[in-house]
């Protein structure tokens, strides 16, 4: 089982990483990643906000919305399928999260707060969290199995961010090409971390 | 020497200031550069700490690759000349006609036939990977304004020798040109790459055309597929039937000396032994990033020893075979220790040689789709090179201002 979870977990991270294999939350991806402390306090609140609401979610995926979710309640509410509320409800956990880690940051770190400026509250609607509830959904996890997924596609997501904002700082001293500077050489290193990271591409755990 | 210099004064007016071929100044510099020593001195603040420069430097690693370049020409016409003999059939091309021209015959035992016909194989990838090459990094040093730098003599001793025999010419035009392009000169040219950009060409060529730089068909230049002869590579053998299929195949000491199926100039250990003499005794290359590879191969094969596979063959292979199959050795002495792509910190060389071990020998065993894992692992450190440093560094600056504090 232990097995079962770890094998799961570096799956998620390494070799279906969100950011680098299916290229979700590029916007933030993209534009946080200049200084590595940035990354960093972004990574850490998108490992937790995954960490929180894919479980969440597969909690309400299960008791709420499937067929026969309901059935806890009376029998003959077996037969309800909910599934198509899911886009709704699975972005309300999300955003509702969001809020809760937005006000915890602004009261206890004002300066990661104000760092990371919008790209908190556009955790909301960043790409990799949504993602990872709905290949939740589609996988069919189990509770325990959406708990290890979302820690480990978040952690796999922040070790993105935190390896490009490295790059990026490193590349303080390179000479880029004018029309390049910037967004254009994120895009493109964005591309080469993903040709290193396909040296997990094909392993079964 | 002074009629050389006499020309190259007589030309300099004219790329200079004003001079009518101003704007190719930058290919002047590198002729004067390459034949003389320059008179200039730095222009901004100096910082002096022995008196080598990026040309002894660069010039070193080519010394040092010089064994694997005459293992490239003999091994590749040993293995094609053995396959040959043994009934496959030669290669329907040019190089085999200019090779039976010239008088040769397809004899395993002939020194000079097997390295007349490994070399017709191994130069025109070099003239190609020169030519293609060298007009980009021309082009972007005239464009630029940039110098030409000694460290493009690196890059293109590498590529050639981490590339199968019979790959085709346009793709290693290609491959030279996504590594110097992409992989160096869109950084700012050399010193300031993230990625190693030898690695970076063959990785674009593994992930493009990976039917003609992967398999079992493209490692001797000869049809070997068609009449039982097998051109797999031992690496990928062993992927398939662990330790078992070395005997009564090929011995320990035939691997470590090179003669089997490969990338050209990849497959002899010793010759890599002897260019990491060469690095570590002029201090070119990093022992630590050396060493670190080397444990971390031995500690990860010996943990997979240790666990075990039912159904992996592969796991049970050990590190002393590791080490003499596929791009290990090469990878390990000329890749990992590139100065620019690798770990900046001392303390972060560990670190980063040890998990390029450990990294190689997971992909080795453990991905099915790759049976080489080196490059690979390479590659995915060089992602991660800036990340130790920056870590490194901090962990410094905290314990310095702990120890000053108060």
């Amino acid at each position: 089982m232990l097995e079962h979870y770890l094998g799961l977990f570096l799956t998620a991270a390494f070799i279906e990483n969100l950011a680098l294999a299916f290229f979700l939350g590029m916007c933030s991806f993209l534009a946080v990643s200049k200084k590595v402390d940035t990354a960093v306090g972004l990574g850490s609140a998108v490992v937790f906000v995954l960490a929180m609401t894919v479980p969440m979610n597969n909690f309400i995926f299960n008791y709420l919305l499937r067929q026969g979710a309901l059935d806890w309640i009376s029998e003959n509410m077996g037969g309800f399928d909910l599934t198509f509320l899911g886009f709704l409800a699975y972005i309300g956990t999300i955003a509702a999260m969001v809020q809760i880690v937005e006000m915890t940051l602004d009261r206890y770190f004002p300066a990661l707060h104000a760092s990371l400026g919008i790209f908190l509250p556009l955790i909301a609607v960043n790409c990799a969290i949504l993602g990872a509830s709905l290949f939740m959904v589609e996988r069919d996890y189990t509770f325990g199995e959406s708990v290890v997924y979302g820690l480990g596609s978040g952690f796999g997501w922040a070790l993105a961010i935190v390896a490009l904002a490295s790059i990026r700082e490193r590349m303080r001293y390179s000479d880029v090409p004018e029309g390049l500077r910037g967004l254009g050489m994120a895009f493109i290193l964005t591309g080469l971390l993903a040709i290193g990271f396909m040296a997990f591409g094909g392993i079964q755990l | 020497m002074r009629f050389l210099r006499k020309i190259l004064d007589d030309q300099e007016k004219k790329f200079t200031n004003g001079g009518p071929l101003e704007r190719f100044y930058a290919l002047f510099e590198a002729q004067d550069t390459f034949l003389f020593t320059p008179g200039e001195t730095t222009r901004t603040t100096s910082h002096v700490r022995d008196a080598i420069d990026m040309k002894r430097l660069m010039s070193t690693v080519v010394v040092a690759l010089l064994g694997c370049v005459y293992m490239a020409m003999y091994n590749t016409g040993y293995q094609a000349n053995l396959a040959i003999s043994r009934g496959a059939a030669a290669l329907d091309n040019w190089q085999t006609t200019a090779f039976q021209s010239l008088g040769f015959a397809f004899d395993p035992s002939d020194l000079l036939a097997c390295i007349v016909h490994g070399a017709l194989y191994y130069l025109p990838v070099l003239i190609v990977t020169l030519a293609v090459g060298g007009a980009w990094e021309a082009l972007f040093a005239i464009v630029r304004g940039h110098e030409i730098n000694e460290g493009f003599l690196v890059t293109w001793m590498l590529f050639p020798l981490v590339l199968p025999p019979a790959i085709p010419l346009w793709q290693v035009a290609l491959g030279i040109s996504f590594g110097v392009v992409i992989g160096k000169e869109i950084f700012g040219g050399t010193g300031k790459n993230i990625f190693n950009p030898a690695l970076m060409s063959r990785a674009f060529l593994f992930f493009a055309y990976p039917v003609f730089i992967s398999g079992d068909r493209v490692w001797i230049a000869a049809q070997t597929t068609t009449d039982g002869v097998s051109g797999a590579t031992w690496l990928a053998r062993a992927a398939e039937g662990g330790q078992a299929v070395f005997e009564p195949g090929i011995s320990w000491w035939d691997a470590f000396m090179g003669y089997m199926p490969g990338s050209m100039g990849e497959t002899s250990a010793l010759a890599c032994l002897v260019g990491a003499a060469v690095l570590l005794i002029t201090g070119i290359g990093s022992w630590r990033v050396m060493t670190g590879v080397v444990l971390g191969s031995v500690v990860m094969s010996m943990v997979l020893n240790a666990v075990g596979s039912t159904t992996n063959p592969f796991f049970d292979v050990p590190f002393y075979w590791h080490f003499v199959l596929g791009g290990w050795a090469f990878g390990a002495v000329f890749m990992a220790t590139d100065p620019v792509s690798s770990a900046h910190t001392n303390t972060g060389r560990w670190i980063y040689g040890f998990l390029i071990g450990v990294f190689a020998i997971i992909i080795r065993v453990v991905n099915p789709a790759y049976p080489e894992g080196m490059m690979l692992a390479i590659l995915l450190m060089n992602v991660f090179a800036a990340t130790i440093d920056y870590y490194v560094v901090r962990a410094n600056i905290k314990r310095r201002s702990a120890r000053y504090a108060t």
